[in-house]
């Protein structure tokens, strides 16, 4: 197993001057290739605040983090977006697209700032809405796609750079469960097929369900963790015994 | 490419908005084009006016003519010398005149004017003096008649046809005493020429003031009135000191020190104007950052760098002003162009000022294309440094603070 984010200690406090918020607290994360992680907790644990740090949105005030061996939190500013460009797949809770462009336009965007061939593009471009199941909203703009339809095409997008770990906060937060489901179906089948790790946040019990590692935050630490859940059968099936 | 294709789209996401600065630039570069035309129209129609049509751009006398202008400050006329002078560079033609103060006497009124000794032809070919006919005919070579300004024939009750007596100094003293039939009325622009002009062949002037072949001066027609001190400077060096070579400017201060002076009130007027032109684009610009703040901090999350998102803000940017620029400009050449063929004229006190002070009272604009040109890349320039705000805040956006709702 290959090592992807190894965080040492990492602690967040917001306005340390006036009413100090440790948002998050001595933590230790340790995440190897395809993993299928859900980050649990009750709102303002914060899974939000420990995500932008993984993601190199955000610097920890303590400790540090190894994203596949290389330590982020001693990156520039700038190298810290190629880093992120190169290593990281974003899966916003929302509004992850460019409105005036459409699905293929959104997706193939990253992989022009990665400087990519053009018949790569194109190549890839095809195989990842095949995979997200949307070769016909293509060209559609994103204001013409359902919010589920939405969140399929940034996964893709988030895929198509081909990343470390694809990082989503909430991903399912707006959708009504049949969306939800049918994009927990998609990240499960990429994890699975192709050996994506994800990690992700959520609330929904459902999606929870479908987790083969489950970290619960609360009050900005790590109450606990199931740790990695070998399925190599089904992995759903695991979590339901439970 | 791609960088161009997102800029493109970007520009037209929120038409509005985009319409609303465009519109801004198009206004701006309308409002600053034809308060500079209208001011270099003024200045320009000021000059034709009291310079072209009467002084003509450069005149040559003898020595100290200017400070004492008397007949005996006159020079010989000689083929050669205006030879010389046309052999010069920039030199469109020279035309002689015999000048000199006389009265001029109806039957009951007597009053003062300029008696002005011209070559037909030649004169009308510097300065338009046909053109000013109203009444009767131009006078041609030989004529025995005079021509004379409306409102010296107002001021001496007579018409047409009705003849006038001078009565003056003639050269080294003599007497000079003539009787003319007015065979033209000449209606100028300005009133001092309106009032106190009197033209006859040169022939005559030099007859009357017993000035056999003397002149006052040469009057020079410019190929381009832009040159005109490098010309002046020229002929000075080729006449040597025995003339003195004076353009337009020099022969009247008074005239540049009123441009001088209204120039330096329209940069005031022109300083609140860009003002305003840079706040109506700074709040479109300020809108956009708001309204795309969320979409740029998601744009550096996933990996884009602030300069690439900078050039697509510029090339956005550049994109709207320049439009709005060259929307502007076209749309401003058929008004000023009409302004041009029907000036605004003023009325009342306002008129009154300007006639006393000599200056016709109309407000033509100018079709020169520079002026175009120039206010054009001005508010260009002043849209792209506005643009500078998105940039600098995209220098400083924070994705985690940008995308939070
Ligand atoms: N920029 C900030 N400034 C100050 N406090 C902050 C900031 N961001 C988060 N916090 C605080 O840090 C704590 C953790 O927030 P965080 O958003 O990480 O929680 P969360 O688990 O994602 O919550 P939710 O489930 O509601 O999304 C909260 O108390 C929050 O108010
Ligand atoms: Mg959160």
């Amino acid at each position: 197993m290959k090592t992807v984010i190894d965080a040492h200690n990492i602690s967040k406090t917001f306005n340390p001057e006036t009413i100090p918020i440790h948002a998050v607290r001595d933590v230790h994360l340790h995440l190897e290739r395809g993993e299928f992680t859900a980050l649990v907790g009750p709102s303002g644990s914060g899974k939000t605040t420990l995500l932008n740090m993984l993601g190199g949105l955000d610097k920890p005030d303590k400790g540090n983090i190894l994203i596949n061996g290389v330590d982020i939190t001693s990156l520039t500013p700038n190298a810290l977006i190629d880093f992120r460009l190169k290593n990281i797949g974003f899966v916003f809770q929302s509004f992850n697209l460019i409105p005036v462009f459409t699905a293929r336009e959104n997706v193939e965007l990253i992989m022009q700032l990665q400087h990519r061939s053009k018949s790569e593009i194109e190549e890839r471009v095809r195989t990842l809405f095949q995979e997200i199941g949307l070769e016909d909203k293509m060209d559609t703009r994103p204001a013409q796609l359902s919010g589920g339809q939405q969140q399929r095409v940034a996964v893709a997008r988030a895929l198509a750079s081909k990343p470390q770990f694809i990082l989503a906060d909430e991903p399912t937060a707006n959708l009504d469960s049949k969306s939800a489901t049918k994009l927990l179906d998609i990240m499960a089948k990429l994890n699975e097929e192709e050996n994506i790790t994800f990690i992700f946040s959520t609330h929904d019990p459902r999606v929870i369900k479908r987790a083969r590692r489950v970290i619960t935050l609360v009050d900005g630490q790590v109450h606990s963790d199931t740790g990695p859940i070998d399925t190599s059968s089904d992995h759903f099936n695991t979590i339901e015994k439970e | 490419m791609w960088l161009l294709k997102l800029s493109w789209k970007n520009m037209w996401r929120n038409r509005n908005r985009t319409a609303i600065t465009m519109t801004a630039v198009f206004f701006s570069v309308i409002l600053s084009i034809l308060t500079n035309s209208l001011q270099e129209g003024v200045f320009d129609n000021l000059i034709k006016n009291v310079v072209s049509f009467y002084s003509g751009y450069i005149q040559i006398h003898k020595t100290g003519y200017w400070d004492e202008q008397i007949l005996d400050n006159t020079f010989e006329n000689s083929q050669e010398l205006q030879d010389q002078i046309l052999q010069l560079e920039n030199i469109d033609a020279v035309t002689p005149r015999l000048e000199s103060f006389a009265l001029a006497s109806s039957d009951t009124l007597t009053k003062g004017c300029m008696v002005i000794g011209i070559l037909p032809g030649k004169e009308d070919a510097i300065t338009q003096l046909k053109n000013k006919v109203t009444e009767g005919n131009y006078l041609s070579d030989g004529d025995l008649g005079i021509m004379m300004g409306e409102g010296l024939a107002r001021r001496l009750k007579l018409e047409l046809k009705d003849s006038v007596v001078l009565i003056g100094q003639g050269y080294h003293g003599a007497m000079a005493v003539g009787k003319y039939p007015i065979t033209g009325i000449l209606s100028f622009g300005q009133p001092e020429m309106n009032d106190q002009s009197l033209y006859m062949t040169l022939a005559n002037a030099q007859v009357l003031y017993s000035a056999e072949n003397r002149l006052t001066s040469y009057v020079i027609g410019l190929e381009n009135t832009n040159d005109l001190d490098p010309t002046a400077e020229n002929i000075r060096s080729s006449l040597g000191d025995g003339y003195e070579t004076m353009t337009w400017e020099e022969m009247m201060p008074e005239v540049v020190q009123h441009i001088r002076t209204d120039k330096g009130s329209m940069v005031i007027i022109q300083l609140v104007l860009y003002m305003l032109i840079a706040f109506g684009i700074f709040g479109t610009l300020l809108m956009m950052m708001v309204e795309r703040k969320y979409e740029m901090g998601m744009l550096v999350a996933i990996g884009m760098k602030k300069f690439k998102l900078m050039q697509v803000m510029m090339l956005e940017s550049l994109f709207t002003v320049l439009s709005g620029c060259i929307l502007g400009i076209l749309a401003s050449i058929p008004i000023v162009v009409y302004l041009y063929k029907y000036p605004i004229r003023f009325k009342g006190q306002l008129a009154e000022v300007y006639e006393e002070f000599g200056f016709e009272a109309i407000f033509p604009t100018s079709t020169n294309p520079e002026i175009f040109l120039n206010q054009g890349i001005l508010v260009l320039i002043l849209g792209l440094i506005l643009s500078l705000y998105p940039i600098v805040k995209i220098a400083r956006i924070n994705p985690v603070n940008a995308m939070k709702k």
